[in-house]
């Protein structure tokens, strides 16, 4: 496709298919690269040379290279980082076993009404988060029917014993702010899922049937394993924006469920100690990258299998 | 024993019913708490029905203000987004170029980096750079997480396309902008506008890269409705929460119409 590019714009009297030139992909490239690398790439270079620096916001700040801050700043907060781990991970379980169900119906059972499931499903979206996540107050709010409905049934009480809330209510408490967290994240679960279920072809389990695989068999050794590729992404872009959420703890949670982001917020907007609050940023980070890339690397292996 | 049989044979369709119920129930909450007229400040508990804030969606100060900020940042960031993205995607669809790789991985991280890590960088950099917080830096910041999610959207039209349309075109004697403009660009065009709506529903609903970037006289309509949170939500921030659901509703069922009539019409 590359060769014959000079020709382009010569003049030249050639009447074969002019080749766009050698140049043309570069050039489609490079605005949106140059945007991303100056306010993306860049930026994380600041950052890591703001967490070096010591001083303060009123006289100015000078790179020191002292390493130290980060030795500081996981023993401060090592207990808000591995609740984000906690949270986020519990979170994406439980939406993988309430998304998986729904993507499937959509995809192999829900005929016409397919269409119409997609929407519903992207639809909330379309409301702020922040509006939605607030919903949640009014609708677990203490004297309101759900909490009376789950105090009838034991259910707060249950919550209660294994440590999930502090009183017999469900606002303000761990369990507030994990439910929260699932349901924000659910439709990034049910997309990827409900793509790559969408192309398993219904005829494999019906071979697997005939096979004399009972469905559960069926579901273990075709269905599960053809669908790892939207597991995989449906998990990652579950987990990883919600390790570093903080509108849900700060929402729905107390100040026992503060997570890493709400501390990362604070420390730049309000304490305003920027090496911080940047050596945070970069824990997060790194954090987020060597589970990910342990994640894969596993689930990676298992699809092989 | 028929009725559990029935039951258990439709187990799944429950339990998908009942995940939908889930995901649509705090806009239905939502809808109906704009119709609320709250005792006190905040609007958490029914007292009775009333239409005051479907009557003054403006009447809580700022509100309206917020709106318009978002609404002007969104449009402006989403058409933006949309150019730089759809060039990259036509470059990665169309062309062997050497740094294809490269490309895909600056194109994906900025998806896998968590908000916050991406907002506390960009405040390093124009804390540094002296680009005050405010509306332009918004906006900058909005067009770069924007542009990954227009290259996939575009990215995943692109490569449906049949590449001897474009050649046909070249043989019939088209211009390069010609074939542009007249094939590649229509056929593209649901992938684009699809990439278009999301970057404008991102940008729309940002809150935590929008705060470390904002200054007081730039407040977005989440901003507004973080810091009405602390203090009590009026009543007007469920009314355009459900206008802006039903609005996009609209639109997406619009969408669905049209192609379905395009396709029956092909």
């Amino acid at each position: 496709m590359a060769e014959g590019a000079a020709v382009v714009g010569t003049g030249a009297p050639v009447r074969k298919p002019v080749r766009r030139g050698r140049w043309v992909p570069y050039a489609l490239l490079a605005p949106g690269l140059l945007w991303l690398v100056v306010f993306f790439v860049v930026p994380m270079i600041t950052l890591g040379s703001q967490s070096l620096q010591e001083g303060n916001i009123d006289e100015g700040y000078v790179f020191t290279g002292n390493v130290s801050i980060y030795a500081d700043a996981v023993q401060r907060y090592w207990p808000h980082l591995l609740r984000s781990v906690g949270y986020a991970g519990t979170a994406t379980v439980l939406a993988l076993l309430l998304g998986y169900p729904l993507a499937y119906f959509m995809a192999q059972k829900a005929g016409r009404w397919k269409n119409i499931l997609l929407i519903l499903v992207i639809a909330p979206f379309f409301t702020s988060f922040l509006i939605r996540t607030l919903a949640w107050r009014n609708i677990l709010s203490d004297d309101g029917p759900v909490v009376a409905f789950a105090q009838s049934i034991g259910f707060t009480s249950l919550l209660q014993a294994i440590g999930l809330t502090s009183n017999d209510t469900l606002l303000a408490s761990k369990f507030a702010v994990i439910c929260g967290l699932t349901y924000n994240f659910l439709p990034f679960m049910i997309l990827p899922l409900y793509a790559s279920l969408e192309r398993l072809d219904p005829r494999l389990v019906e071979a697997a049937g005939d096979l004399y695989a009972s469905p559960r068999e069926a579901f273990r050794r075709v269905t599960w394993p053809l669908s790892l590729p939207g597991v995989v992404a449906g998990t990652l872009l579950t987990f990883i924006p919600a390790a570093g959420d903080f509108i849900n703890s700060r929402l729905l949670g107390n100040t026992e469920t503060v997570m890493i982001g709400q501390v990362i917020d604070s420390q730049f907007l309000r304490v305003l100690d920027y090496p911080l609050a940047a050596a945070l940023s970069f824990i997060l980070l790194t954090m987020i990258v060597v589970l990910v890339t342990f994640y894969v690397r596993k689930a990676g292996t298992e699809e092989l299998v | 024993m028929a009725v559990l049989s029935w039951i258990r044979r439709h187990l799944l369709a429950f339990a998908a019913l009942a995940v939908l119920t889930l995901l649509l129930v705090p806009n239905v909450v939502v809808a109906v708490f704009s119709f609320n007229d709250p005792v006190g400040k905040f609007n958490y508990n029914w007292a009775r029905f009333s239409t005051d804030a479907w009557t003054h969606p403006c009447g809580s100060p700022g509100i309206c203000e917020s709106l318009g900020l978002s609404l002007r940042i969104g449009v402006t960031a989403s058409l933006i987004a949309t150019v730089l993205g759809t060039m990259v995607a036509l470059a990665l669809g169309r062309y062997q170029f050497r740094g294809r790789a490269a490309t895909n991985l600056l194109i994906f991280v900025p998806m896998a980096t968590p908000e916050v890590v991406m907002g506390s960088s960009l405040l390093t950099l124009f804390l540094m750079l002296g680009i005050p917080a405010g509306a332009l830096a918004i906006l900058i910041a909005h067009i770069m997480f924007c542009v990954s999610f227009v290259v996939v959207a575009v990215k995943a039209r692109v490569a449906t396309l049949d590449p001897r349309l474009e050649e046909a075109a070249a043989d019939l004697g088209a211009t390069p902008a010609q074939t542009f403009l007249r094939v590649t660009l229509p056929l593209a065009a649901p992938g684009i506008a699809a990439g278009a709506l999301l970057a404008f529903s991102l940008s729309f609903d940002d809150y935590i890269i929008t705060n470390f970037n904002a200054s007081p006289s730039s407040i977005t309509f989440p901003m507004f409705v973080w810091g009405a949170a602390q203090r009590g939500v009026p009543v007007q921030v469920n009314v355009i929460g459900t206008v802006v659901f039903l609005a996009a509703l609209l639109f997406v069922i619009a969408g669905q119409v049209l192609s379905n009539r395009r396709q029956r019409a092909v």
